[in-house]
């Protein structure tokens, strides 16, 4: 079975904010029962405020599902419409100390739901079906927009990690060519604004660098140079990483883990993961959360490497 | 509250009395069976005593038509190849749609390596084979026709013995991945068409790790693994003498525990399901009731998802399995389940039970008294549950 974080299995076997607003005021639905799970979010919203005042939902679907809903209320509720929508499925995972790479489709379906329920309370017709570009994968109901959301806000470089985040393409995957060429198309667009590194950029068909090749031509070299010039001194990142280091150490020792800056070099961070964190199984999950915020809160690009204890 | 494994197809546990059979030939026989000294020796006659006790249970006539392998994925990989290279001129495979992924991720891969056709026979909704099909499919260039004797997760029984039958009149092979089937039927080869027969021990209380290839005297068998002379060259490397052993003594004790499995163990399942039936509505069996394995039943309940139901049994203390997408990190529910074509509202939420000789009339209680409250909860969360007659009265469970 999963190696489910504890705050995922309390958040299943717990779970807070089940059930139904009667006189909610805005509600997001994804997802179906062919699919294996569906969300239905509920929000209540003050309109004076714009402010969530409660969040329900209901779940069906695995332990994570229906845990990463749960997370999703709690994450929600006391903010704004405004400040809500700046939520990516990163920060549920988050929240929860993170999820199995196979179960990351359970906190896009809770961003996607928040998206629909905010959109409705808007009064925008936003549709689960397909409002946004074309309907990529007709199995999951996985549309343009969707997908691009997906990939930009994980970072995702290949066929499997769209799978494991969107479920596109792993069932009939009829679909696999036309999700191949959008995940090119959204990558090199990516590459072009500077936010991923076009060795990184899913290419249809190409073989995976060598070890050589990519021993050689290091991202972090590059990164690193005039080229790319970074627009902080290094003093003000080493305060921006600390800062952001500080504010996620909470949820990894929830974990039993912990995290700490080594070096900051150019654009590389160094921190040694430590505790439970080390021989989790979800450390690289962990290193990418960690990655994501801290390239949020400097406006760039950044590697998060872990070093090893003792080093 | 002592812990309820329901959850022997995956696998059972390792009788004691076997154990102790093995142990010795850890430590103090621990020879190789090929050498000439008396270490080697006496190995070899234990392994011949153990092959003759499976022999006995798979009613076989001939010591050697039983070829031990690592496990049952390694029987069925060798049936198919073997047949591809002995049967000339005869390119296609006839098998099922729900057959163990032992043989359709081969049959896959020798689709697209070797260009083999492979025909996969449908089933019905309660998954019974369909016939007309596998009529059809054989023919003059099928090398070997390879259906399984029991389904690992319905539990279902296929008619091996006409399909056996039915092969050979098209001059193929037949082969059955007996995995599950065997220590829980009858068995008597020796007046049986069946060519080819796999199964694997720590399905009935013998170590993971030991299988056998029964192959029928006067069937030509290619080795896939080449080297010594072990198996008569037909298998080789040296001997899993403990394994062995083990599986023989397994062997011996799943003859006489024979009738009780179709007793006792099928009256503590019809137990299990009929109890369940009546304490949850929205819960349908999906298998052929009339022709199952005394030991497996499965159940599909409705509107909810088969990892959160397992997550809170096991919590009770009870451990089960379930085709659900979410467990297998496939995302798709069990390939099982969709050739029967069990409704999506219902195929999320399936799930396994299976039962030994080691279950009590208290472990059925006990799954009897937590899980209508388990469906309850997680019900309760499902959007598609509305506690509300409409639902309810729209779906009626049926095979038809
Ligand atoms: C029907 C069937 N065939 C083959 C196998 C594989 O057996 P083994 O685990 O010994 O390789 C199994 C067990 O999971 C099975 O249920
Ligand atoms: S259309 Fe995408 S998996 Fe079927």
């Amino acid at each position: 079975m999963w190696e489910y974080s504890d705050k995922v299995k309390e958040y299943f076997f717990n779970p807070k904010n089940v059930g139904v607003i009667e006189d909610a005021n805005g509600v997001g639905e994804v997802g179906a029962i062919a699919c294996g799970d569906a969300l239905k979010l509920m929000i209540q919203v003050d309109p004076d405020t714009d402010r969530i005042t409660s969040a329900r939902f209901q779940t069906f679907g695995c332990g994570s599902a229906i845990a990463s809903s749960s997370a999703l209320t709690e994450i929600i509720v006391g903010k704004t419409v405004d400040e809500a929508l700046k939520i990516t499925n990163q920060d549920i995972a988050d929240f929860l100390g993170g999820l199995p790479p196979e179960k990351m489709h359970c906190s896009v379906m809770g961003y996607e739901a928040l998206r629909a329920a905010v959109a409705n309370y808007r009064g925008e017709t936003w549709e689960d079906d397909h409002e946004e570009g074309a309907l990529l994968c007709k199995c999951f109901g996985v549309d343009e927009g969707m997908l691009e959301r997906a990939v930009r806000n994980n970072n995702l470089t290949s066929m499997e990690q769209v799978a494991q985040y969107t479920k596109a393409t792993a069932s009939c995957s009829t679909c696999a060519e036309t999700v191949e060429e959008a995940l090119e198309r959204i990558n090199a667009a990516m590459v072009s604004e500077g936010v991923l590194d076009a060795r990184d950029a899913f290419v249809a068909g190409a073989l995976p660098p060598t070890r050589r090749a990519a021993r050689k031509t290091s991202p972090l070299v590059e990164l690193s140079t005039p080229t790319a010039p970074a627009r902080l001194t290094t003093v003000q990142r080493i305060r921006a990483v600390e800062e952001v280091l500080t504010e996620l150490r909470p949820v990894l020792q929830g974990d039993g883990g912990d995290c700490e800056l080594v070096d900051v070099d150019g654009n590389k961070v160094m921190v040694r993961l430590s505790g439970a964190c080390v021989n989790c199984q979800l450390a690289s999950v962990t290193v990418q959360g960690i990655q994501q915020r801290l390239a949020e809160r400097l406006g760039e690009p950044v590697r998060v490497i872990p070093v090893p204890a003792g080093h | 509250m002592k812990p309820v494994y329901l959850d022997n197809n995956a696998t059972t546990r390792v009788d004691p009395r076997v154990v102790d059979a093995m142990l010795p030939y850890f430590t103090e026989q621990f020879g190789n069976a090929s050498s000439i000294h008396a270490f080697g020796a006496d190995v070899g006659t234990a392994i011949r005593h153990a092959r003759r006790q499976l022999q006995a249970l798979l009613g076989t006539e001939f010591d050697h038509e039983i070829v031990y392998t690592g496990c049952g994925t390694e029987a069925d990989n060798m049936a198919l190849l073997s047949a591809l290279e002995t049967q000339a001129g005869r390119n296609e495979i006839v098998t099922s749609a729900v057959e163990h992924p032992a043989i359709l991720a081969l049959c896959a891969w020798l689709e697209k390596a070797r260009g083999v056709k492979v025909h996969y026979i449908g089933v019905d909704s309660r998954g019974r084979l369909d016939m007309d099909a596998y009529r059809k499919a054989l023919g003059p260039r099928t090398a070997i026709a390879s259906i399984m004797w029991a389904n690992n997760e319905t539990g279902n029984l296929f008619d091996v013995e006409t399909l056996a039958e039915l092969a050979h009149e098209a001059g193929a092979l037949f082969h059955t991945d007996a995995v599950q089937a065997v220590g829980k039927v009858p068995m008597d080869l020796k007046t049986s068409e069946i060519d080819m027969l796999s199964l694997s021990g720590h399905k009935f209380h013998a170590p993971k790790g030991i299988g056998a290839l029964y192959v029928r005297r006067g069937v030509r068998l290619r080795p896939m693994i080449r080297g010594g002379h072990q198996e008569r060259g037909r298998r080789a490397g040296t001997e899993n003498a403990p394994s062995i052993i083990g599986l023989g003594v397994a062997a011996e004790l799943a003859r006489t525990h024979l009738d009780e499995e179709n007793t006792r163990v099928r009256a503590l399942r019809d137990r299990l399901e009929s109890g369940l039936l009546q304490r949850i509505s929205h819960a349908m069996v999906t298998g052929d009731p009339e022709r199952r394995l005394p030991n497996t039943s499965n159940i599909a309940f409705e509107y909810i998802e088969g990892e959160g139901i397992l997550l809170l049994l096991n919590k009770a203390g009870i451990a089960a399995s379930s085709g659900s997408a979410c467990t297998s990190g496939s995302l798709e529910p069990s390939h099982v389940l969709r050739a029967m074509k069990v409704p999506y509202t219902a195929a999320h939420g399936a799930i396994r039970f299976s039962l030994s000789r080691e279950n009590t009339p208290e472990d059925v209680e006990h799954v009897l008294e937590v899980m209508p409250g388990i469906v309850e909860t997680l019900r309760g969360m499902s959007p598609f549950w509305d506690g509300a007659s409409a639902t309810r009265s729209a779906f009626t469970p049926s095979y038809a």
